[in-house]
């Protein structure tokens, strides 16, 4: 990027001349529009969560936290991400490293597949599972007649929630890897190494922190996705039904405080990604890839 | 030596010292295949299956239409109400300093991180006569809770960080001294911003607009709590495809499905060309 040298005697540019900013009446009216805008539209959804949540007091929050079919919910959703992350992390791996690494025809196109779930709804991505294994689906009379349940069953939560989340450590790695290049690689296959060894002790260190980011994401969308989930669930209380599915059930039956602490529960996640995510930014950021968000 | 041939010829991969492309692109594909390709192809075939008359008539039925029409309008609404806040958001961000702007920062990530459905439950509680803001303005007489307004609020909370996260870098990127020469020739703060700054962030803004309303036209956790899902008033697209499906109408969710696919296809197309037109005007 710039050279140091130059900068030095480049102008200033935190000493802010009327030239490069705007008034101060403009600064402040964009300033409060700003805040107005993420007071309104982010915070108070976050705050009235935990304020809902805690509304008949802690000991209502207590209670409906043990319930049996929340704790199962909560159960639920913690092995389906545990199955799919990691499945999405192999992958994530795995299509890195042969995008980054090699040159193929086709890269762009496998590159843009990859991230077509992305721009799927969920809910269309919970139905294509279901016209593939439902009673009248292409393997429907199939699965029956050997006695496989995939929907409405724990085998298809984890199948759409994979989909949903299929893109998260990919995306992450590929251009990560890409910058890095080959070199490291070449070195310690030149020095003996094979190519596990290369990958574990080379590439693997390499992008760590990278990893964890994709990882970090994907989990919160595997831990919270509601369309995709939705469609393939059948919403079998105690069997079925994943936190986010929970949450729907208990505020349509109007117990909204029981509702808002199952959500309170997923706001903390969110709030842990967030604070996870940002400390990840603020050390380790030239070792994440440049593409910040989603 | 291996005769090295003049004409490399068409060839498949670069060759390379590294090992594991064939395990790696192979795990991949098939992966992919199985995951999403197999399943996206089934909804093709399916609704290929249909034949025209039928996918016609689901797809002019009136509920169908108006479904549509509302999840592509609301998406629409909110992705430009986004493209506005969501570029002086950015801008605050990137350009002012100010205590806790790390943290406001990071709250922009928000609605990636939170589930659809808490968001939902949430913004439904705000907006309900009796909420936070709703109460307020009930007395106005304007509706959000159960009204396409809602739907339009909800997707605005989903979209804002699509915005802001494609703008941002980029106006990390432009350099003060472009402005500074503006400034030298005479140019005074507001034709900077409209003249200089501004076209060199629409193809920024145009992605991030892109990626707002695509993701708003497949909403549906956020939405559903608060849109009221009266048919032909406030019912989107993908909640019709979840009643079909419930009704066991599978011909019909297929189909609406597969125009969703389609149009979001279609715009996305379209949006791609805009880009590539602003790309060469403002470079």
């Amino acid at each position: 990027m710039a050279d140091p040298e130059i900068k030095s005697y480049a102008p200033h540019h935190e000493s802010q001349s009327p030239a490069v900013t705007e008034s101060r009446t403009a600064r402040t009216v964009l300033m409060i529009v700003t805040f107005a805008f993420l007071g309104i539209f982010l915070l108070l959804p976050l705050i009235i969560v935990f304020k809902e949540a805690f509304a008949k007091g802690i000991e209502a929050y207590t209670q409906a936290l043990s319930e049996p079919d929340t704790r199962s919910a909560i159960r639920l959703t913690l092995l389906v991400a545990a199955i799919s992350v990691p499945l999405n992390v192999v992958f994530g791996i795995s299509a890195a490293w042969a995008i980054a690494k090699f040159e193929f025809k086709g890269k762009a196109f496998l590159t843009t597949l990859i991230d077509l779930p992305f721009s799927v709804s969920p809910v269309i991505s919970g139905l294509v599972y279901v016209l593939l294994f439902g009673a009248q689906g292409l393997l429907g009379a199939w699965l029956k007649a050997h006695g496989i349940v995939i929907l409405f069953a724990v085998p298809g939560i984890v199948l759409a929630t994979i989909f949903v989340t299929f893109p998260f450590v990919a995306r992450e790695l590929i251009p990560l890897m890409q910058e890095q290049g080959n070199g490291d690689e070449e070195a310690a296959l030149s020095l003996g190494a094979n190519g596990w060894q290369a990958f574990w002790y080379v590439t693997l260190p390499n992008v760590k922190w990278g990893l964890l980011y994709g990882v970090l994401l994907c989990n919160a969308r595997a831990m919270g996705e509601f369309g995709a989930v939705s469609v393939v669930s059948g919403h079998i209380r105690g069997l079925t039904n994943t936190m986010p599915l929970h949450v729907e059930i208990l505020y349509n039956e109007y117990n909204a405080a029981a509702a808002f602490a199952v959500a309170s529960l997923l706001a903390g996640l969110a709030l842990v990604t967030l604070v996870l995510k940002t400390l990840l930014e603020m050390r380790y950021g030239a070792e994440i890839a440049a593409t910040r968000g989603h | 030596m291996t005769t090295a041939p003049a004409k490399a010829g068409w060839r498949f991969r670069q060759p390379s010292v590294i090992p594991g492309f064939g395990l790696t692109l192979g795990f991949s594909l098939a992966y992919l295949t199985l995951i999403i390709l197999i399943p996206l192809s089934g909804l093709i075939w399916r609704s290929a299956a249909l034949g025209w008359t039928d996918f016609w008539a689901i797809v002019t039925d009136r509920r169908t239409i108006n479904a549509l029409e509302i999840s592509f309008g609301t998406a629409f609404i909110a992705a430009a109400v986004n493209v506005v806040f969501g570029t002086i958001v950015a801008w605050v961000l990137v350009r002012y300093s100010f205590p806790g702007r790390r943290i406001v920062d990071a709250m922009v990530d928000l609605p990636f991180a939170l589930p659809t459905a808490v968001a939902g439950i949430a913004l439904t509680t705000l907006y309900a006569p009796n909420g936070w803001i709703g109460s307020l303005l009930t007395p106005l007489g304007i509706k959000v809770a159960y009204t396409p307004l809602g739907i339009v609020i909800a997707l605005i909370f989903i979209g804002l960080p699509f915005v802001v996260r494609t703008v941002q870098p980029i106006m990390e990127e432009i350099d003060k001294e472009v402005e500074e020469v503006a400034a030298t020739l005479g140019a005074n703060r507001f034709q900077i911003i409209s003249r200089v700054l501004l076209p060199g962030l629409a193809p920024a803004i145009v992605t991030g607009f892109a990626l707002a309303f695509a993701r708003g036209v497949g909403e549906y956790g956020s939405v559903i709590f608060i849109a009221g899902n009266l048919p032909y008033k406030s019912e989107i697209a993908p909640l019709l495809i979840v009643i079909r499906l419930e009704e066991y109408n599978y011909a019909a969710a297929t189909a609406i499905a597969a125009i969703m696919l389609a149009l979001s296809f279609v715009m996305l197309l379209v949006i791609n060309l805009v880009q590539t037109w602003s790309r060469k005007r403002y470079g």
